[in-house]
């Protein structure tokens, strides 16, 4: 049965790994002590040696937060495509994916967790609950989705279990989906804020969650078969580019609806103009980052015939999307922040506290350490999970992987 | 080398070490704290005197329940208002600021200082409470602490 | 002779029967260790009181609002900014990262041309978004109706400075030090107007409302919204008033008249 010679691959802990691993290793252990280091330093001093301010009270820390939380979310795609949507080419591919999501999660986790003004008391974070809190309902969804992709984890990798893998994907799939539903809630749930009060902001965090983590994935298997001496068949390279430009477009359908509806209600002008003429560095990390680098070049990359090797192209589009998908996060967490309140409609306000005025802020050295920091922990972990234990199957190539090959195209290396 | 000679290799290791562990050790065990009034009372720590006459409750009672019976207040006089306990932290301040710093935890030797750095427990509340008793003038509006007949 | 295929020798037997009676010590040793504290935190809850003395705390019967009349209000004048700094022990300072408990406003219409001034300070919403938002509870609605922030189990993690529509919330970003007896914070907390809580609490009136009227403009009134008998709640029975963004159904305890 096709269904069963999919199944035939074996994972196999990293070998005879090059000297590079070890100092991609060693990088990233220093990136991960700076970023301690940082944290020290604010906890001892306060959130004054931060940029951040009481008109900007999130900032880059919050950023690579929510970009690594969201595409911890994505990175599981890959895993539930082979589990729950019966994509089986892609099973041997779902551990890596499972270990990814995981590692992106507590990533994301550490990072929100060391910005806290009192990250000593988590304790009383994690017994005292407010349940109309999307904040409290998220710990719960978070710790949960590291417990379940575990247990889905489990089920793939020992063979006893394998008959439960759809069962384990599924609850891991849902589970996702409620997650970054309720990420997406952090700021949909916002009346106050003209950015943020839209229930668009749910759905529109599942897109874009499928496209960072996608991305992500995509440069993690790449390294992985770079450093592993593992090649990648062009196949399964021409199915993941298909998928980033479904994502990509899901993602911009999204945010092309909320702009547009906030373009048709007349209390949401003054924020759109702001977010798409003159909001100054907003606008740019809008047009550049998020439109020109994170959507428009990455779908010209993957869909234009033509234009260099695929396999660049792809790794391109994937650093792109990345790229973008900050851009996308900056402008929303900390532009959002900077357009201000409005509490009085056709007034012009000033006060000693930043009324009426566009909020500044300049990201500091601490802010950027620590978001450092959590991309470090991401990296150490796959890294070490992947030279460990069994994540990555031995052979990547489509013959092994089962995977339909190319059509002969003239943009195939 | 031969086992007896790794041995008593390793014996001289084990005796150098246990020698200077002591000899860190045990001098500084046997400092106390400095200070103003009142002799050493060897390893214990040195708690200065309360300004009042008697404390709330019972001394040892006081030093193993304090934490549970703060808590309890803080939860009344936050959510209830309640703001005369018997157990005001605003009153225990008050009786036991130490008369050279007028606080009950600046100084080493101050009152609540002293017990916690001894038992190496940092003390959270004074980030956000005045360890200090209110100015000489508020002084009388302050409630006077219950005491136990 | 049969082979004894139970190879234990009378030592073993005993030995491992020591062992065994060893071990069984230890365990309800290690169990008598593990439960003791239990036991004895047991003792402390029953022994320690539950609550305070006879004082009487908030009562929901109770709803404590304010009035403020922007046409009394000048423009330019600060004296309850200045007196809740005196009060809470606020630095004054209007760097970005300063707190501000109370601010002045002052608005133009754009159209019209017409100003006014007013202070802005926590609306103590019926409904606040603070409350709903906050992870651990700390931001909470006491039942008088004052809005507070329990700093004991406030986390700092800035949700409610995002949610609350006022801009009420500040994030304490430095070390506080000579903080006021009755009004404790700290940083890494958040903070906001507490409408002079702890002055309420003693029959009086916050330090804003004392000092517009100790200054002769009574643009401030406070009072019990709930008791019909109250000045307050006839003024806002007989003249117009309105809340600030209203459109969000807050139910604000904080309203506005000449605006």
């Amino acid at each position: 049965m096709k269904k069963d010679k999919a199944m035939k691959y074996v994972l196999r802990p990293l070998k005879d790994t090059p000297q590079g691993f070890y100092l991609l290793l060693g990088g990233l252990s220093v990136l991960l002590a700076l970023g301690l280091g940082a944290v020290w330093h604010m906890e001892h001093n306060g959130h004054i040696v931060t940029g951040m301010n009481n008109q900007i009270v999130w900032g880059l820390p919050h950023v690579f937060a929510v970009f690594l939380v969201v595409a911890a979310s994505g990175a599981l795609n890959v895993a539930s495509m082979a589990s729950v949507f019966g994509k089986t080419e892609f099973k041997p591919l779902a551990p890596l994916s499972g270990v990814l999501a995981i590692a992106l999660l507590v990533g994301g986790l550490m990072v929100l967790m060391l910005d806290l003004g009192r990250p000593d008391r988590l304790i009383v974070a994690m017994t005292h609950f407010n349940f109309k809190s999307i904040f409290a309902l998220n710990i719960f969804l978070y710790s949960g989705f590291v417990g379940f992709v575990v247990a889905y984890l489990w089920t793939m990798m020992e063979h006893r279990m394998n008959r439960f893998t759809p069962l384990a994907g599924l609850f891991a799939f849902l589970w996702r989906m409620a997650l970054t539903t309720g990420t997406g809630s952090i700021f949909g749930f916002l009346v106050a804020r003209q950015a943020y009060d839209s229930a668009l902001l749910a759905p529109l965090f599942i897109a874009i969650s499928l496209s960072y983590g996608l991305a992500v994935f995509i440069w993690v298997l790449m390294l992985a078969s770079q450093g592993s001496a593992r090649p990648l068949g062009d196949g399964l390279m021409a199915r993941l580019a298909r998928l980033q430009v479904i994502f990509i477009a899901a993602g911009f359908y999204f945010v092309l609806v909320y702009h547009l509806t906030n373009m048709y209600f007349t209390k949401h002008h003054d924020f759109e103009r702001f977010i798409l003429l003159d909001g100054g560095i907003y606008t740019a990390m809008f047009w550049l980052g998020q439109i020109v680098l994170g959507t428009l070049l990455p779908l010209v990359l993957l869909l234009a015939p033509g234009i260099g090797a695929m396999r660049r192209r792809i790794a391109a589009s994937a650093g792109l999307v990345i790229l973008g998908g900050f851009a996308q996060m900056y402008v929303t967490i900390i532009g959002g922040q900077a357009f201000g309140l409005v509490l009085f409609p056709g007034y012009q306000v000033s006060s000693s506290f930043f009324d009426g005025v566009t909020a500044s802020y300049h990201p500091s050295l601490p802010e950027l350490l620590l978001g450092l920091g959590g991309v470090a922990v991401v990296g150490l972990i796959v890294m070490l999970a992947l030279k460990v234990m069994g994540f990555l199957p031995e052979r990547l190539d489509d013959a092994a992987l089962d995977m339909a090959p190319v059509q002969a195209t003239p943009a195939a290396a | 080398m031969s086992r007896r000679t790794w041995l008593s290799f390793v014996r001289l290791w084990q005796a150098l070490l246990l020698g200077v562990f002591l000899a860190v050790c045990l001098p500084a065990a046997a400092q106390t704290t400095v200070v103003p009034s009142g002799t050493s009372q060897g390893l214990g720590p040195l708690v200065t005197k309360a300004r009042g006459g008697q404390c709330v409750d019972d001394p040892v009672f006081m030093r193993r329940n304090h934490m549970a019976l703060l808590k309890h207040q803080r939860d009344d006089t936050m959510h209830g208002g309640v703001r005369n306990g018997k157990y005001s932290l605003k009153a225990c301040v008050a009786c036991h600021a130490s008369e050279a710093s007028q606080s009950v935890s600046a100084e080493a030797g101050d009152f609540c200082q002293s017990c916690h750095t001894y038992a190496a427990v940092k003390i959270d509340c004074f980030g956000c409470h005045a360890s200090k008793p209110p100015a000489a003038g508020a002084q009388a509006a302050l409630a006077q602490p219950q005491v136990k007949p | 002779m049969k082979h004894d295929h139970n190879t234990s020798s009378p030592e073993t037997v005993a030995k491992s029967s020591s062992r065994r009676g060893f071990m069984g010590v230890a365990a309800a040793g290690m169990a008598g260790i593990l439960l003791a504290p239990g036991v004895r935190l047991i003792e402390i809850a029953q022994a320690a009181p539950t609550a305070g003395s006879a004082s009487a705390g908030a009562s929901s019967k109770v709803r404590w609002g304010m009035l403020i009349d922007s046409d009394k209000c000048a423009s330019g004048c600060t004296d309850c900014v200045t007196a809740c700094n005196t009060e809470n022990g606020l630095s004054g300072g209007t760097l970005p990262t300063d707190s501000q408990w109370i601010r002045k406003i002052e608005i133009k219409e754009i159209r019209t041309g017409k100003t006014q001034s007013l202070p802005m300070m926590c609306q103590h919403c019926a409904e606040p978004p603070c409350v709903d938002v906050c992870p651990t509870g700390a931001s909470f609605k006491r039942a008088d109706g004052i809005v507070l922030v329990d700093k004991h189990i406030c986390i700092g993690c800035r949700y409610c400075v995002m949610a609350c529509p006022y801009k009420a919330r500040s994030f304490v970003h430095e070390p506080v030090h000579n903080q006021k007896t009755d009004v404790p914070r700290g940083m890494g907390t958040v903070e906001g107007c507490t409408m002079c809580v702890h002055k309420v609490d003693k029959g009086e009136m916050p330090a804003c409302v004392t000092a517009c009227s100790d200054a002769g403009h009574g643009a401030i009134l406070f009072g019990d919204l709930n008791n019909p008998e109250s000045e307050i709640a006839k003024r806002v029975a007989s003249y117009p008033s309105r809340q600030i963004r209203e459109d969000l159904h807050l139910n604000t305890g904080v309203r506005y008249s000449g605006i």
